[in-house]
């Protein structure tokens, strides 16, 4: 605690008659201060006596002073709360909260824990809150992966904005058209932020996570199901709500399980159909069908257009088997993953070379069929 | 507070589409002209359904990364944005002049003042030229110089061709080049045919387009015949009917952009002190953004 942070409570109780805040109860009566907190209770204090007691007790002062003044709002809380729609510092202030597990504990053993860092997971991310000189808070950023790595094993960033660079391309190297994907690559630290350099980098990382959280957790997270979606789409989009409710199934169950984007999918096919696919088990919703999912959603509608066709094909019971595992591999993404002499994977790349060798004509017809026969 | 978003259009392919965008913000951030500059996208995330979310100022300057004004401009991005009661004749534009107009976003409250897109503003004139500086290196160039400025053409947009017609008589009227050409991709007059419009040796052709991609990289380098295969690459200047061609590439990774943006948003009221300035001084010379 400086001095500066007991000044700044003796005016706010004196200006406000009162402050309460975390298990601090500092106030002002006509018989005096009063300093409580829930090891500590006593009133009638003179200014000087009010200013020992909050000096045996620094961690309450430091902590209602941070949370007050250093990410405080100032004169936005009210403004925010009275619009209640417009809330990015509110969001702010509640992920730092989350951060340190603020509501489950309280301030003595916020700070015994903050000592050795408090870490949570937002999707592939670790953020962890520690306490520094006076209450002040420092965040270090990581990949889960990386939870107990060394610092020097890692590369080390201070620029939140450094992260776009992490989040654009995956571990091989490739373009993340989803940024919650679970393909962050790791090997990296964001190490001592501060609270707000610590939102901005999961911002990058996560975009708008923080702000659709929040209003999840204050119950007015706002949800556009699919066929309010698809209605609103024009131009090459428009076409998407012509999809039936099946393939709209098909579409979470593809796109949407934590195998592919680590959001909890909110949106279903409208407020009263449920759809069956797997929400995810996401710390942050997901509110909306994403462009992505309308990009290959229009795909699919057009596909979807088509009428099923018989056809005739000759395959060995293994090679159905075969192809099967082949699908299964691709939708997946374990091709890569199948080894080179694995000839007991259906997906193996051999295995399929010797099916189309044997099974493909030269125009690369399954089974010399014809596709529009 | 006072925000700048700028919104542009993304890419679910790769990353060059985006850049240009980030690239501008980090210039203007680095002014500190506002207390958030922050970037949204129609394929990209924040997308422009919750871009304003991520913003915490209540003053909102939206300035859209787009070339002509038209379908993104004037459906998508107020839709997305949830502009409350937009209607495009509030811009009262001819497709060349809309400056701005200030809305409630429905979703956040916040008052946003919604810009005309960056590619009609008349300091993109200067980019122009900025971006032929840039490419053959030399700040004085052109005597002895024509210079194209190339657009998609008129199938997409009506606009499109307006944007590019207004920036070449502009430079025709700065008598700086010896001859100026508007070329498109899909109408006449053709950037194919680059070299017969011009009698001027030297020829900077610059792409009026955002980012680079598969027009600007692979389309018109080969249509022009810089090269068989866009894959190989291609000198700059590049010998072509004995005329040489300095391709330019798309006009919107300039760095000179920036100002661009900063000048949108101070039209529309934002407070920018002498950021422009600034802006303009510090990315003379600088390398163009992506190269
Ligand atoms: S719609 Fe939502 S949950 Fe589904 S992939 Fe897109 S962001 Fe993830």
């Amino acid at each position: 605690m400086r001095a500066g942070q007991l000044d700044a409570l003796v005016e706010a109780v004196a200006a406000d008659g009162g402050v309460e805040f975390d298990g601090l109860n500092a106030n002002h009566r006509d018989d005096g201060y009063g300093f409580r907190t829930p090891h500590t209770e006593r009133t009638g204090l003179s200014e000087a006596e009010f200013r020992e007691v909050a000096e045996s007790n620094p961690w309450f002062v430091s902590n209602w002073f941070y949370w007050t003044r250093e990410v405080g709002l100032g004169d936005r809380e009210t403004g925010e709360a009275d619009s209640g729609r417009r809330d990015g510092a509110s969001a702010r202030r509640a992920f730092l909260r989350w951060a340190e597990r603020a509501d489950d504990h309280g301030v003595p053993e916020r700070y015994e824990a903050l000592a050795d860092g408090v870490s949570r997971e937002w999707g592939q991310l670790c953020v962890t809150a520690t306490v520094a000189d006076h209450g002040e808070r420092r965040y270090h950023l990581r990949h889960v992966a990386d939870a107990d790595a060394d610092l020097s094993s890692l590369d080390v960033y201070t620029d939140p904005l450094e992260a776009r660079g992490i989040a654009t391309y995956d571990e091989r190297g490739r373009y993340r058209p989803l940024k919650t994907a679970p393909t962050l690559r790791d090997g990296w630290a964001f190490a001592d932020l501060d609270g707000r350099a610590l939102v901005e980098a999961v911002d990058v990382v996560y975009p708008a996570t923080v702000p659709n959280w929040y209003r999840e957790r204050e119950g007015r997270l706002d949800v556009s199901h699919w066929n309010e979606t698809a209605e609103r789409q024009t131009g090459i989009y428009d076409v998407v709500d012509e999809l039936d409710e099946e393939a709209v199934e098909w579409i979470a169950e593809s796109c949407c399980v934590d195998s592919q984007c680590l959001k909890r999918r909110m949106w279903d096919a409208d407020e009263e159909t449920e759809l069956d696919a797997d929400r995810g088990d996401g710390v942050f919703p997901c509110r909306e069908p994403c462009s992505l999912v309308v990009a290959a959603a229009r795909k699919w509608t057009t596909l979807e257009r088509e009428e099923s066709r018989t056809y005739e094909f000759e395959l060995t019971p293994s090679e159905k088997e075969q192809v099967e595992e082949i699908i299964d591999a691709v939708a997946d993404g374990r091709t890569d993953e199948i080894r080179e002499a694995d000839v007991y994977e259906g997906a193996n790349r051999y295995r399929a070379r010797f099916l189309r060798a044997k099974r493909f004509d030269d125009e690369g017809n399954l089974s010399g069929t014809p596709t529009d026969e | 507070m006072q925000a700048l978003v700028i919104v542009a259009h993304g890419s679910h392919l790769n990353p060059d589409s985006s850049a240009p965008t980030y690239d501008h913000a980090d210039t203007i951030r680095d002014v500190g002209a506002f207390d958030e500059v922050k970037t949204g996208f129609w394929k990209e995330e924040p997308s422009l359904r919750e871009v304003l979310r991520t913003v915490e100022s209540d003053e909102v300057f939206v300035v859209p990364m787009f070339i002509s004004e038209g379908y993104f401009t004037e459906q998508v991005i107020p839709r997305e944005l949830r502009l409350d009661g937009w209607d495009v004749s509030e811009w009262d534009s001819d497709g060349l002049s809309a400056s701005h107009a200030t809305l409630t976003a429905a979703d956040t409250n916040q008052r946003v003042h919604y810009c005309g897109p960056v590619g009609t503003h008349e300091s993109m004139t200067d980019v122009l030229v900025r971006r032929a500086e840039s490419v053959t290196g030399d700040p004085e160039v052109g005597a002895g110089f024509g210079l194209a400025v190339v657009g998609h053409g008129t199938e997409r947009n009506e606009n499109s061709a307006k944007a590019i017609e207004y920036h070449a008589e502009r430079i025709r009227e700065m008598d700086r080049f010896d001859e100026v050409q508007a070329l498109y991709m899909d109408e006449e007059p053709e950037v194919d045919d680059v070299t017969e419009y011009f009698e001027s040796d030297d020829v900077v052709v610059v792409p009026l387009f955002i980012a680079d991609g598969f027009h600007t990289q692979e389309d018109i380098p080969e249509d022009m015949g810089l090269t068989d295969d866009y894959r190989t690459g291609y000198d700059v200047p590049a010998e072509v009917d004995g005329h040489r061609i300095w391709y330019a590439g798309a006009v919107g990774t300039e760095s000179l952009m920036a100002d661009v943006v900063l000048e949108r948003a101070a039209e529309a009221g934002a407070d920018v002190g002498d950021a422009v300035e600034t802006v303009r001084e510090r990315t003379r010379g600088s390398p163009a953004a992506g190269d």
